[in-house]
C-alpha cells in the first residue's frame, strides 16, 4: 500500500479540488482520506454515504465541583494556560494537562473525557472515504488526523486497495505533520504568487526535514508566468519534481458548484490533472 | 481596537484584506498570526526591521542522579511528552505543552525546567505602520505559544490581526481578545461550508463578527442567502478581477494601484467601529 499526501503550505491553492479529481482517476483503487479536519470540504464533491461513525475524544477537560471547592486558589495559581478563574474552568483555554487536579487539596477537580468530533467511514462513487469533523474551536486536530489515517490504512488493508490518497491541511504545524508522517509521497500544490512561492519553500523544508519525497503541482501557473518560472527553478534546486502545471480554468469552480470533480467536466485544467496523475511516482 | 481577519477555508483572501486595510490607514499595527506561513510582511518591501526576538517555551529536564524511574511523570503527562524507561526518562520536546505538571508530580524533585526556542518574532516599520509577525521553526507542531507571543508585541490603538486558516486551536488563539472579527470568504460551496464552522467558533467565543465576500462573481449565490437568513452583516465585497489577482501575485497591495479602494477600506473600518460600539 502506498500513501500520498496532498499538502500546500499556503491555503486555498486547490488541494481539495485536485484530490477529488485524483480520486476519480484512481477509479476505486484508492481509499480517500480527508485529513483537513478544520475545514473538511472533500465530502461536498464526493457526496459520501456514511456507513460507520466513530466518536473522537480530544484532550480531557478539567471540571471543578463547586460543592467541594474551597476557593483556595491553588489551581488558578498553577494553571499556566489561564484557564481557571475561581471555581470555573474556561473550556476554550483548558489544555487538559491535569495540573489543577494534581494541586487541588479538596479533590474538587475531575478530568472528563470530551467529545471533540466524529470520524466516518463512507462509500462514494470513487471508492471508500474516511473523513471527520472536528467541533468548532476544538484542539487536537493532529490527533484526529492520526485517527483518520489509521482508519484509512485499516480499510485499505482489509479491502486490498493499493493507495491511500490524503487531502491535507494548509500550514506546516501539527495537523500537517500528522498528515505527512510515514507517507510515500507528498504532492505539494502551489500557486504563482509571492505568498505561494514563500510557503512552498517552507513546506519543502518540512518534507526534507522528515525525509519525505516531494513532487509539486503549480496551479493557475498562467496567472503570473514569471513567478511560475521562479517556482520551477526553486523546485529544480530543491530536487522536487514539478509533476504538473495547471492553467487557470473557470471549470474548476463550476465543477465545485455542481459537486463534481473537474475531470468529469473536462477542459484545460482537467487535461492537466490527467497528465499530473500519470506523472505521480506512486500512481497505480 | 483589535480587528482580526479570519476564515475557515484557506486562500480566501485574508492577507489581501489585512494588507489592503492596513495600506488604506495611516497609523496601524498589522500583526500576522499565521506563524506557519506568514506572508503579510512580504507586501511591505520598504519595511525596516526594528526588533527580532526568540519565542521560547518551557521543557522539562530530568536529573538522572535523583530519578528513580518510578514513572509518575510519564503517567501524569497528558501529552505523552515523557516516557519513563527502566534506566532513563525520554523527553519529546515537540509534544510538551509546558504545563509544569511533571515537576509537581515527581516525588523525588528530580525534574526542573529549561526553555527552548520554537520560533522567532519580528517587528518592522513601514512609514507610520508597524508590521509584526512570527515564524514557527520547522518540525514544530504547536503554534499557540508563538501566536500568543506575537500578539503580545502589539500595543497600538488599532491592531489588525491576520489569522491562520482553519477553525481549531491556532485560529482560536489568534482571534482571542479581538473586539471584532472579519471573516473573509468566497462565494463557493467550500467557502460557505468553512465560513459556517468559523462563525460557530466566534459564537462560542462571543466575538462580534461580520463577513467580507472576496472574489465575488464566481461560484453561486448561496453564501448571500446564508448571511441574510442568519442576519450576519455583509460588510464588503471584492470582485474577482484578474488585475487584483495579478497585483497580489507579485506582492503589490492592490489598493496602492487601485486607489479608489482605500476609501472603501476606510469605510469598512468605520462600519466595524460602529458595530463594536
Amino acid at each position: 500500500m502506498k500513501q500520498i499526501a496532498v499538502i500546500s503550505g499556503k491555503g486555498g491553492t486547490g488541494k481539495t479540488s485536485l484530490v477529488a479529481s485524483l480520486a476519480a482517476l484512481a477509479k476505486g483503487r484508492a481509499v480517500i482520506a480527508d485529513c483537513d479536519v478544520d475545514a473538511p470540504d472533500l465530502h461536498l464533491i464526493l457526496r459520501p454515504e456514511i456507513k460507520e461513525k466513530r466518536e473522537f475524544l480530544g484532550m480531557k477537560r478539567a471540571v471543578i465541583d463547586p460543592s467541594k471547592c474551597t476557593l483556595c486558589g491553588s489551581c488558578e495559581e498553577h494553571c499556566r494556560f489561564g484557564a481557571v478563574c475561581g471555581s470555573a474552568v474556561d473550556p476554550l483555554l483548558c489544555e487538559g494537562c491535569g495540573v489543577c487536579k494534581l494541586v487541588c487539596p479538596a479533590e474538587a477537580v475531575s478530568m472528563v473525557d470530551r467529545l471533540s468530533g466524529h470520524a466516518y467511514v463512507s462509500e462514494t462513487r470513487f471508492g471508500p472515504l474516511v473523513h471527520a469533523d472536528l467541533f468548532p474551536g476544538e484542539e487536537a486536530s493532529g490527533k484526529l488526523v492520526a485517527m483518520v489515517r489509521e482508519m484509512a490504512r485499516e480499510l485499505a488493508t482489509s479491502r486490498n486497495l493499493e493507495l491511500v490518497l490524503i487531502d491535507g491541511s494548509p500550514g506546516i504545524g501539527c495537523p500537517v505533520i500528522a498528515s505527512l508522517t510515514g507517507v510515500d509521497l507528498a504532492l505539494v500544490v502551489t500557486e504563482p504568487t509571492i505568498s505561494g512561492e514563500h510557503d512552498l519553500e517552507r513546506i519543502l523544508d518540512v518534507t526534507e526535514h522528515f525525509r519525505i519525497k516531494a513532487q509539486v503541482c503549480i496551479n493557475k501557473y498562467d496567472l503570473n508566468p514569471d513567478v511560475a518560472r521562479r517556482i520551477e527553478d526553486l523546485c529544480a534546486e530543491r530536487r522536487a519534481e514539478v509533476a504538473g502545471k495547471l492553467p487557470f480554468d473557470p471549470a474548476v469552480v463550476e465543477a465545485m458548484v455542481l459537486g463534481k470533480p473537474v475531470v468529469e467536466l473536462g477542459g484545460p485544467a482537467a487535461e492537466g490533472i490527467k497528465d499530473l496523475w500519470r506523472a505521480l511516482d506512486v500512481c497505480p | 481596537m483589535i480587528v482580526s481577519i479570519a476564515s475557515g477555508k484557506g486562500g480566501t483572501g485574508k492577507t489581501l484584506v489585512a494588507t489592503g486595510l492596513a495600506a488604506s490607514l495611516d497609523r496601524v499595527q498589522l500583526v500576522d498570526c499565521d506563524v506557519e506561513e506568514p506572508n503579510a510582511y512580504l507586501f511591505f518591501p520598504d519595511r525596516r526591521l526594528i526588533e527580532k526576538a526568540e519565542c521560547c517555551v518551557p521543557v522539562p529536564v530530568v536529573d538522572e542522579a535523583k530519578c528513580t524511574h518510578c514513572g509518575t511523570c510519564s503517567d501524569f503527562c497528558a501529552y505523552h511528552a515523557l516516557a519513563a524507561l527502566p534506566s532513563q526518562v525520554l523527553i519529546f520536546p515537540e509534544l510538551c505543552h509546558g504545563c509544569g505538571g511533571c515537576i509537581l508530580a515527581c516525588p523525588e524533585n528530580a525534574i526542573s525546567e529549561e526553555t527552548r526556542p520554537v520560533g522567532e518574532i519580528f517587528r518592522a516599520r513601514s512609514g507610520e505602520k508597524e508590521i509584526i509577525w512570527g515564524e514557527l521553526s520547522l518540525g514544530e507542531a504547536r503554534t499557540t505559544p508563538l501566536i500568543r507571543a506575537v500578539k503580545g508585541m502589539a500595543k497600538g490603538e488599532l491592531t489588525i490581526i491576520d489569522c491562520p486558516p482553519g477553525t481549531s486551536c491556532s485560529m482560536v488563539e489568534a482571534v482571542l481578545g479581538s473586539n471584532f472579527c472579519l471573516l473573509v470568504t468566497e462565494p463557493t460551496p467550500f467557502g460557505l461550508y468553512d465560513l459556517d464552522i468559523a462563525l460557530k467558533v466566534l459564537e462560542k467565543m462571543n466575538i462580534p463578527r461580520g463577513v467580507l465576500v472576496n472574489k465575488s462573481g464566481i461560484g453561486d449565490k448561496k453564501v448571500y442567502q446564508y448571511l441574510e437568513e442568519k442576519g450576519i452583516p455583509l460588510l464588503m465585497e471584492i470582485p474577482m478581477l484578474r488585475r487584483i489577482a495579478e497585483l497580489y501575485s507579485r506582492g503589490t497591495i492592490f489598493v496602492q494601484e487601485m486607489s479608489e479602494w482605500k476609501a472603501r477600506f476606510r469605510d469598512l473600518l468605520k462600519n466595524i467601529e460602529e458595530l463594536v460600539s
